[in-house]
């Protein structure tokens, strides 16, 4: 079992929890893995660690809560136990050698951009930060993107704060204007990561995407994450997870994530909560 | 008085249509008079060529002999003092073609139920006595074990008889490796392998669960943390795909898939969070005993037809008779001599059907079974919604990655030396890992012999 240290509600939708695992804490790397499982007959979810605590021994996630699982996990609270979190899995971001970089984060994708950014930066590189989100009031991490970033610019969908637009807008603005990275990394929702892609490609710039397939035992047995690079079969689990994004088959990504989404949207609405169920036969 | 029937005491088992829909235990075991009576089969041969046929070298007509006397518990303890895990080989093993084919009754007739036998005498100590076993005075010194499976158990089982403080880590949520994600609950049920686990941490094993070693830890911390040795029975867990048109489509998956969400994450009960495939119509393709088991997962969670496609013949099918048979009756479809060539899709990205062409068989090949030709013309559209593939497995790289000094073969399995010892000093290994996908007994008596070994290394 593994206790929930701390919880933070990051917005209505997102949330940051530490938790107590010094095994994985001293070993993870930014671009890294965990998965979790919230109880016995729980999922087995992927999350990309957002933060680390070595002494402490604790690791952080930060998740959205869109499935039945993270929507478990996120009605659990400080003190709290999850059943499984294992870890550190996939490949870390290769962040030495870069002398100029541009991360791009989106919505809480920026969770998870923020430690590579991070490790870019300790690396000595110079690090340019686009973040994207679709309002103001689901803005994170903001401070923390500016404490790391030489440059950072901020986007909402909606212009209700930073830059009116997408990502990929100030992105080709800077490339036009002649600016060069050695590495551009897309972390973030499946079509940003493939325009972010696209935007870079015709300047040859090395842009990596961060990919989170359906998944189960992340470590390279079921061949469920498999995603198609280069004409080539990947496992997002051990090959990855973030791979050549001027590559990667998005339309067949896409298509495979979509796999059990009914399935899913079916058992939300129909689930009754295991330990209310628990309860009620307790008490009879 | 010797029982001269030429034939096995039958053992009960579910019907095959009912059990076709549930996962529960497909045979149900034998009674104690059954027990005995096929018992009184045995000859007791001076010479026992059973036990050479056995890879952990079970004292078989010596536990039969007491169960001819009804002392079970007595068959029990000669049982353990060479097989740590009865109540599982009893179940996989394939005894016919190790110790039942080598029976002086098979030669007419049918041999001995050797297998049949060594279950009920686990089944009974279990459900009658079930003892924990006792801890053995420690000698202080760690030995880790990587992996939970039949031979990383069968290793610590043994380790820890010896006074060795033994750790194992095990990658996944559960310990029992493919006992637990890759077998059925209805040809092995979990609650068997979860008491084996129990008894394991009686004898003061730590079984330590969610370490992936190789990433939280390499072999070579597992040694500055101070164990003096190290074995690897990391099992060969990396599915192959057939790299034909369409493998990435809805509804394609690895049988590894199939089975450990059907297994593993329980998707067959109502309870479980994790989902499989609904399917109408599943192909599984391969002839294994891997496909048996995905193919009957497959006609339990409700298909309405399962077919088993497979390029060579029947007779050349590597899956036991006995998982075959049971198969068939449940209504499984054989397409043999037949090879898919490309998967198809609908407008959504879902298996639609599976193109395959038919097959003939030409000279041997370097296997020793006949070479499958394709038939030209004879292409035909089978119409599934689910293609399984179970076409085998190779070891995981991700020990073999993260440990400088460990060779392995071209088809990355770990090379070991007759002493078991990888080309690492102190770093053993067994099973899968070394063998490539083979069966459970083979890995139990690969870690029965790494457990000699390590103790050998470590009186040096």
């Amino acid at each position: 079992m593994y206790k929930i240290v701390h919880k933070k509600e990051l917005n209505p939708s997102v949330t940051l929890m530490s938790i107590e695992a010094p095994f994985i804490a001293r070993k993870a790397k930014a671009g890294q893995f965990i998965i979790f499982r919230v109880d016995e007959m729980g999922e087995r979810i992927p999350l990309t660690i957002a933060g680390t605590d070595p002494e402490e021994g604790t690791v952080t996630i930060i998740f959205q809560k869109v499935g039945f699982s993270t929507i478990a996990l996120g009605a659990l609270n400080e003190g709290d136990y999850i059943q499984d979190f294992v870890g550190p899995l996939g490949k870390p971001t290769p962040v030495e050698g870069k002398k100029k970089v541009c991360v791009v984060g989106g919505g809480v994708g920026c969770a998870i951009a923020l430690p590579s950014a991070t490790g870019f930066k300790k690396a000595g590189a110079e690090v340019t930060v686009i973040a994207g989100f679709r309002s103001k009031d689901i803005v994170i991490l903001e401070d923390e993107f500016k404490a790391v970033a030489d440059r950072f610019i901020m986007m909402t969908d909606d212009g209700s704060y930073g830059r009116h637009g997408l990502v990929t807008e100030p992105l080709k603005e800077l490339l036009e204007a002649g600016e060069t990275f050695d590495e551009v990394l897309a972390i973030g929702p499946v079509p940003m990561m493939k325009f972010v892609a696209k935007t870079t490609e015709p300047y040859g710039i090395h842009t990596s995407v961060s990919l989170n397939p359906i998944m189960i035992d992340g470590t390279g047995m079921c061949g469920g994450c498999r995603v198609t690079v280069g004409g080539e079969t990947k496992f997002a689990c051990v090959d990855g997870p973030e791979f050549d994004g001027h590559k990667v088959d998005f339309a067949e990504l896409m298509s495979r994530n979509a796999t059990y989404r009914g399935r899913e949207a079916e058992v939300t609405a129909n689930h009754t909560c295991r330990i209310e169920k628990m309860g009620k036969e307790l008490i009879k | 008085m010797a029982n001269m029937k030429m034939t096995k005491t039958p053992m009960p088992e579910q019907d095959p249509k009912v059990r076709a829909r549930n996962f529960k235990e497909v045979t149900l075991g034998y009674t104690a008079e059954m027990a005995i009576e096929e018992a009184n089969r045995c000859l007791g041969c001076k010479k026992p060529m059973c036990v050479q046929g056995c890879p952990v070298n079970v004292r078989i007509p010596e536990f039969i002999k007491k169960v001819q006397e009804g002392d079970f518990k007595a068959a029990y303890e000669i049982i353990t003092s060479t097989n740590a895990l009865p109540a599982l080989s009893g179940r996989v093993c394939p005894q016919e073609t190790q110790c039942e084919c080598r029976c002086v009754r098979g030669v007419k007739g049918e041999p001995v139920a050797i297998g049949r036998l060594e279950r009920f005498v686990a089944d009974w100590y279990r459900e009658n006595i079930n003892a924990m076993p006792e801890k053995v005075e420690s000698n202080g010194i760690k030995v880790a074990v990587v992996g939970s499976g039949p031979a990383g158990l069968t290793c610590a089982s043994d380790l820890a008889k010896k006074g060795y403080k033994v750790s194992v880590f095990e990658a996944l949520h559960t310990a029992g490796g493919v006992l637990v994600y890759g077998i059925p609950e209805f040809r092995l049920p979990k609650a068997i392998v979860a008491n084996e686990v129990t008894k394991l941490e009686a004898l003061g094993v730590e079984v330590m669960t969610n370490m992936v070693i190789g990433r939280v830890l390499t072999i070579d911390e597992l040694f500055e943390m101070g164990y003096k040795a190290v074995f690897v029975g990391s099992g060969a867990g990396l599915p192959m795909f057939m790299n034909i048109p369409g493998e990435s489509l809805k509804g394609v998956m690895s049988a590894n898939e199939y089975l450990t969400r059907t297994n593993l994450m329980k998707a067959y009960s109502e309870e479980a969070d994790t989902p499989v495939i609904k399917s109408k119509a599943v192909a599984v393709v391969g002839g294994g005993n891997v496909a048996m088991d995905a193919a009957r997962c497959a006609m339990r969670l409700g298909a309405e037809h399962v077919y088993v496609v497979y390029r060579r013949g029947e007779a050349e099918m590597p899956a036991r008779l006995e998982e075959q048979h049971h198969a068939k009756e449940e209504g499984i479809e054989f397409k043999t001599l037949c090879n898919p060539l490309k998967i198809v899709g609908d407008e959504n990205g879902r298996v639609c059907g599976m193109e395959c062409i038919r097959m003939e068989l030409g000279e041997p090949d370097a296997s020793g079974r006949r070479r499958p030709i394709a038939i030209e013309g004879s292409e035909f559209m089978l119409e599934v919604d689910t293609v399984i593939m179970s076409l085998g497995t190779s070891p995981n790289p991700l020990i073999r990655s993260t440990t400088p000094g460990l060779d392995t073969n071209r088809k990355g399995c770990l090379i070991v030396d007759e002493n078991e010892m990888t080309t690492r000093e102190g770093v053993f290994a067994g099973g899968d890992a070394v063998t490539g996908a083979a069966t459970v007994i083979l890995a139990m008596g690969a870690g029965k012999k790494g457990a000699e070994a390590i103790d050998a290394f470590l009186n040096k």
